[in-house]
Protein backbone atom coordinates (compact mmCIF):
# COMPACT_ATOMS: atom_id res chain seq x y z
CA UNK A 1 0.00 0.00 0.00
CA UNK A 2 1.19 3.51 -0.18
CA UNK A 3 1.75 6.01 2.12
CA UNK A 4 1.19 10.07 1.06
CA UNK A 5 3.83 11.95 2.98
CA UNK A 6 2.65 15.76 3.49
CA UNK A 7 5.09 18.63 2.07
CA UNK A 8 6.80 19.40 5.48
CA UNK A 9 7.12 15.59 6.44
CA UNK A 10 9.12 14.90 2.84
CA UNK A 11 12.39 16.08 4.43
CA UNK A 12 12.44 13.42 7.01
CA UNK A 13 11.84 11.03 4.05
CA UNK A 14 14.28 11.14 1.67
CA UNK A 15 12.40 14.11 -0.30
CA UNK A 16 10.07 11.02 -1.12
CA UNK A 17 5.93 12.53 -1.54
CA UNK A 18 5.07 8.92 -0.76
CA UNK A 19 6.47 5.45 0.09
CA UNK A 20 5.25 1.91 -0.53
CA UNK A 21 4.56 -0.04 2.34
CA UNK A 22 3.38 -4.04 3.09
CA UNK A 23 1.09 -3.77 6.08
CA UNK A 24 -2.00 -5.52 7.34
CA UNK A 25 -3.42 -2.65 9.67
CA UNK A 26 -2.36 1.21 10.13
CA UNK A 27 -0.14 0.54 12.56
CA UNK A 28 2.08 -1.98 10.64
CA UNK A 29 2.17 0.64 7.87
CA UNK A 30 3.29 3.58 9.91
CA UNK A 31 5.72 1.49 11.96
CA UNK A 32 7.06 0.49 8.56
CA UNK A 33 7.05 4.15 7.36
CA UNK A 34 9.02 5.00 10.75
CA UNK A 35 12.03 2.20 10.76
CA UNK A 36 12.45 3.16 6.90
CA UNK A 37 12.41 6.71 8.19
CA UNK A 38 13.50 6.83 11.71
CA UNK A 39 13.09 10.96 11.97
CA UNK A 40 9.70 10.41 10.96
CA UNK A 41 8.49 9.21 14.60
CA UNK A 42 8.72 11.79 16.87
CA UNK A 43 6.85 13.96 14.24
CA UNK A 44 3.95 11.61 13.91
CA UNK A 45 4.33 10.52 17.91
CA UNK A 46 4.25 11.87 21.55
CA UNK A 47 7.04 10.80 23.63
CA UNK A 48 4.50 7.98 25.28
CA UNK A 49 3.65 6.70 21.40
CA UNK A 50 0.37 8.07 20.93
CA UNK A 51 -0.58 9.62 17.11
CA UNK A 52 0.09 13.37 17.98
CA UNK A 53 -3.29 15.03 18.36
CA UNK A 54 -2.86 17.27 15.03
CA UNK A 55 -1.74 14.57 12.94
CA UNK A 56 -4.90 13.14 11.05
CA UNK A 57 -4.34 9.81 8.96
CA UNK A 58 -6.76 8.77 6.56
CA UNK A 59 -7.37 5.55 4.76
CA UNK A 60 -8.53 6.66 1.24
CA UNK A 61 -11.29 8.99 2.18
CA UNK A 62 -11.86 7.74 5.76
CA UNK A 63 -10.28 9.20 8.78
CA UNK A 64 -9.26 6.02 10.54
CA UNK A 65 -10.67 7.64 14.16
CA UNK A 66 -14.27 6.89 12.50
CA UNK A 67 -12.89 3.20 11.48
CA UNK A 68 -10.57 1.33 13.91
CA UNK A 69 -8.10 4.16 14.31
CA UNK A 70 -4.55 2.29 14.28
CA UNK A 71 -5.92 -1.51 13.94
CA UNK A 72 -7.87 -0.71 10.74
CA UNK A 73 -7.31 -3.31 8.46
CA UNK A 74 -5.57 -2.35 4.99
CA UNK A 75 -5.28 -4.23 1.53
CA UNK A 76 -3.08 -3.92 -1.24
CA UNK A 77 -4.18 -0.98 -3.61
CA UNK A 78 -4.85 1.56 -0.42
CA UNK A 79 -3.77 4.73 0.33
CA UNK A 80 -3.04 6.14 3.71
CA UNK A 81 -2.54 10.08 3.79
CA UNK A 82 -0.97 11.88 6.53
CA UNK A 83 -2.52 15.26 6.96
CA UNK A 84 -1.47 17.73 9.96
CA UNK A 85 -4.24 19.88 10.92
CA UNK A 86 -5.21 23.22 9.38
CA UNK A 87 -6.62 26.27 11.63
CA UNK A 88 -5.92 29.20 13.48
CA UNK A 89 -7.90 32.66 13.93
CA UNK A 90 -7.36 35.98 15.71
CA UNK A 91 -5.79 36.11 19.64
CA UNK B 1 10.22 34.28 -0.20
CA UNK B 2 6.60 33.53 -1.55
CA UNK B 3 5.73 33.90 -5.53
CA UNK B 4 2.23 33.84 -6.75
CA UNK B 5 1.01 34.86 -9.71
CA UNK B 6 -1.38 37.93 -10.08
CA UNK B 7 -4.87 35.92 -10.53
CA UNK B 8 -4.32 33.76 -7.28
CA UNK B 9 -3.79 36.58 -5.26
CA UNK B 10 -6.67 38.42 -6.58
CA UNK B 11 -8.30 35.61 -6.06
CA UNK B 12 -7.63 35.34 -2.03
CA UNK B 13 -8.28 38.49 -0.96
CA UNK B 14 -11.63 38.36 -2.64
CA UNK B 15 -12.49 35.01 -0.82
CA UNK B 16 -11.76 37.48 3.06
CA UNK B 17 -14.00 40.11 1.30
CA UNK B 18 -16.77 37.69 -0.01
CA UNK B 19 -16.90 35.63 3.09
CA UNK B 20 -16.64 38.68 5.53
CA UNK B 21 -17.39 39.50 8.77
CA UNK B 22 -16.32 35.63 8.55
CA UNK B 23 -12.43 34.42 8.42
CA UNK B 24 -12.18 32.60 4.69
CA UNK B 25 -9.29 30.16 4.43
CA UNK B 26 -7.84 28.00 1.18
CA UNK B 27 -4.90 25.98 0.60
CA UNK B 28 -1.78 27.30 -1.87
CA UNK B 29 -0.80 24.71 -4.38
CA UNK B 30 2.32 25.45 -6.53
CA UNK B 31 6.11 24.16 -6.14
CA UNK B 32 8.51 24.50 -3.29
CA UNK B 33 12.30 25.11 -3.72
CA UNK B 34 14.67 25.67 -1.01
CA UNK B 35 13.14 28.95 0.46
CA UNK B 36 11.14 29.57 -2.60
CA UNK B 37 7.30 28.75 -2.74
CA UNK B 38 5.49 29.33 -5.82
CA UNK B 39 1.80 28.93 -6.17
CA UNK B 40 -0.03 28.78 -9.57
CA UNK B 41 -3.27 27.94 -7.76
CA UNK B 42 -5.74 28.82 -4.83
CA UNK B 43 -7.88 26.47 -3.67
CA UNK B 44 -11.40 27.88 -1.33
CA UNK B 45 -12.19 25.96 1.67
CA UNK B 46 -15.21 25.69 3.80
CA UNK B 47 -14.18 27.04 7.24
CA UNK B 48 -15.57 24.32 9.56
CA UNK B 49 -15.54 26.76 12.84
CA UNK B 50 -19.29 26.70 12.69
CA UNK B 51 -19.13 27.99 16.06
CA UNK B 52 -17.02 31.28 15.63
CA UNK B 53 -16.25 31.34 12.03
CA UNK B 54 -15.40 35.57 12.91
CA UNK B 55 -12.30 35.22 14.73
CA UNK B 56 -11.65 30.61 14.12
CA UNK B 57 -10.60 29.02 11.02
CA UNK B 58 -10.41 25.57 10.31
CA UNK B 59 -10.03 22.90 7.17
CA UNK B 60 -12.10 20.14 6.87
CA UNK B 61 -8.94 17.58 7.12
CA UNK B 62 -10.86 15.60 4.20
CA UNK B 63 -10.94 18.41 2.34
CA UNK B 64 -6.73 18.64 2.38
CA UNK B 65 -6.59 14.73 1.55
CA UNK B 66 -8.71 15.46 -1.64
CA UNK B 67 -6.97 18.60 -2.60
CA UNK B 68 -3.28 17.22 -1.76
CA UNK B 69 -4.26 13.98 -3.91
CA UNK B 70 -6.14 16.31 -6.76
CA UNK B 71 -2.94 18.62 -6.84
CA UNK B 72 0.02 15.69 -6.92
CA UNK B 73 -1.89 14.20 -9.91
CA UNK B 74 -1.23 17.69 -11.83
CA UNK B 75 2.57 17.61 -10.23
CA UNK B 76 1.70 20.57 -7.81
CA UNK B 77 2.09 20.07 -4.27
CA UNK B 78 0.59 21.79 -1.01
CA UNK B 79 3.28 24.62 -0.47
CA UNK B 80 0.75 27.13 2.41
CA UNK B 81 -2.40 27.95 3.17
CA UNK B 82 -4.36 31.38 3.61
CA UNK B 83 -6.89 32.98 5.72
CA UNK B 84 -8.42 36.81 6.62
CA UNK B 85 -8.53 37.98 9.69
CA UNK B 86 -12.01 40.39 9.18
CA UNK B 87 -11.25 43.51 10.99
CA UNK B 88 -7.91 42.41 12.05
CA UNK B 89 -4.09 43.42 11.41
CA UNK B 90 -2.54 41.00 8.56
CA UNK B 91 -0.36 39.41 11.55
CA UNK B 92 0.17 36.22 13.04
CA UNK B 93 -1.42 35.61 16.11
CA UNK B 94 -0.82 33.32 19.38
CA UNK B 95 -3.61 30.96 18.36
CA UNK B 96 -2.53 30.82 14.64
CA UNK B 97 1.04 29.86 15.70
CA UNK B 98 -0.32 27.42 18.08
CA UNK B 99 -2.27 25.70 15.62
CA UNK B 100 0.30 25.89 12.74
CA UNK B 101 2.07 22.28 11.72
CA UNK B 102 2.97 22.70 8.03
CA UNK B 103 6.51 24.23 8.89
CA UNK B 104 8.28 25.02 5.70
CA UNK B 105 4.99 25.98 4.11
CA UNK B 106 4.13 29.53 3.93
CA UNK B 107 0.78 30.79 5.53
CA UNK B 108 -0.70 34.00 4.14
CA UNK B 109 -3.32 36.48 6.33
CA UNK B 110 -5.41 39.14 4.39
CA UNK B 111 -6.62 42.01 6.64
CA UNK B 112 -10.35 42.39 6.22
CA UNK B 113 -11.76 45.86 7.33
CA UNK B 114 -15.36 46.76 7.15
CA UNK B 115 -15.65 44.21 4.09
CA UNK B 116 -12.37 45.71 2.01
CA UNK B 117 -9.28 43.46 1.49
CA UNK B 118 -6.42 45.54 2.71
CA UNK B 119 -3.30 44.34 3.75
CA UNK B 120 -1.77 41.01 2.67
CA UNK B 121 1.34 39.52 4.46
CA UNK B 122 2.67 35.93 4.39
CA UNK B 123 4.09 34.41 6.93
CA UNK B 124 7.13 31.28 6.71
CA UNK B 125 6.63 28.67 9.29
CA UNK B 126 10.23 27.76 10.04
CA UNK B 127 12.00 25.57 12.64
CA UNK B 128 12.95 21.91 13.49
CA UNK B 129 9.21 20.77 15.11
CA UNK B 130 6.73 21.64 17.41
CA UNK B 131 9.10 23.09 20.09
CA UNK B 132 11.14 25.77 17.86
CA UNK B 133 8.48 26.17 15.27
CA UNK B 134 8.27 29.83 14.55
CA UNK B 135 6.33 32.51 11.75
CA UNK B 136 9.07 34.72 9.96
CA UNK B 137 7.85 37.65 7.83
CA UNK B 138 8.44 36.81 4.22
CA UNK B 139 8.88 38.48 1.02
CA UNK B 140 5.45 38.16 -1.16
CA UNK B 141 6.26 38.64 -5.23
CA UNK B 142 3.22 39.07 -7.12
CA UNK B 143 3.61 38.09 -10.74
CA UNK B 144 1.61 37.58 -13.93
CA UNK B 145 0.60 33.77 -14.48
CA UNK B 146 2.34 33.72 -17.43
CA UNK B 147 5.80 33.83 -16.04
CA UNK B 148 5.22 30.88 -13.49
CA UNK B 149 3.03 28.80 -15.69
CA UNK B 150 6.28 29.14 -18.13
CA UNK B 151 8.82 28.34 -15.44
CA UNK B 152 6.62 25.62 -14.78
CA UNK B 153 6.58 23.84 -18.13
CA UNK B 154 10.16 24.82 -18.79
CA UNK B 155 11.65 22.35 -15.72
Amino acid sequence: MKIMIPTPLRQYADKKDAVEVNAGTVAEALSGLTSRHPELRQHLYTDDGRLRAFVNVYLNDEDIRYLSKEQTLVKDGDTLSIVPSIAGGIG
Amino acid sequence: MLRIAQPEFNALRAHGEETYPHECCGVLLGRMEDEERQVVETVRCGNTRADRPQDRYNIDPHELVRIQRQGRERGLDIVGFYHSHPDHPARWSQTDLAEAHWIGCSYIITSVEQGRAVTTNSFALLGSGEEDKRFEDEQVEVVSEKVLVREFEEE
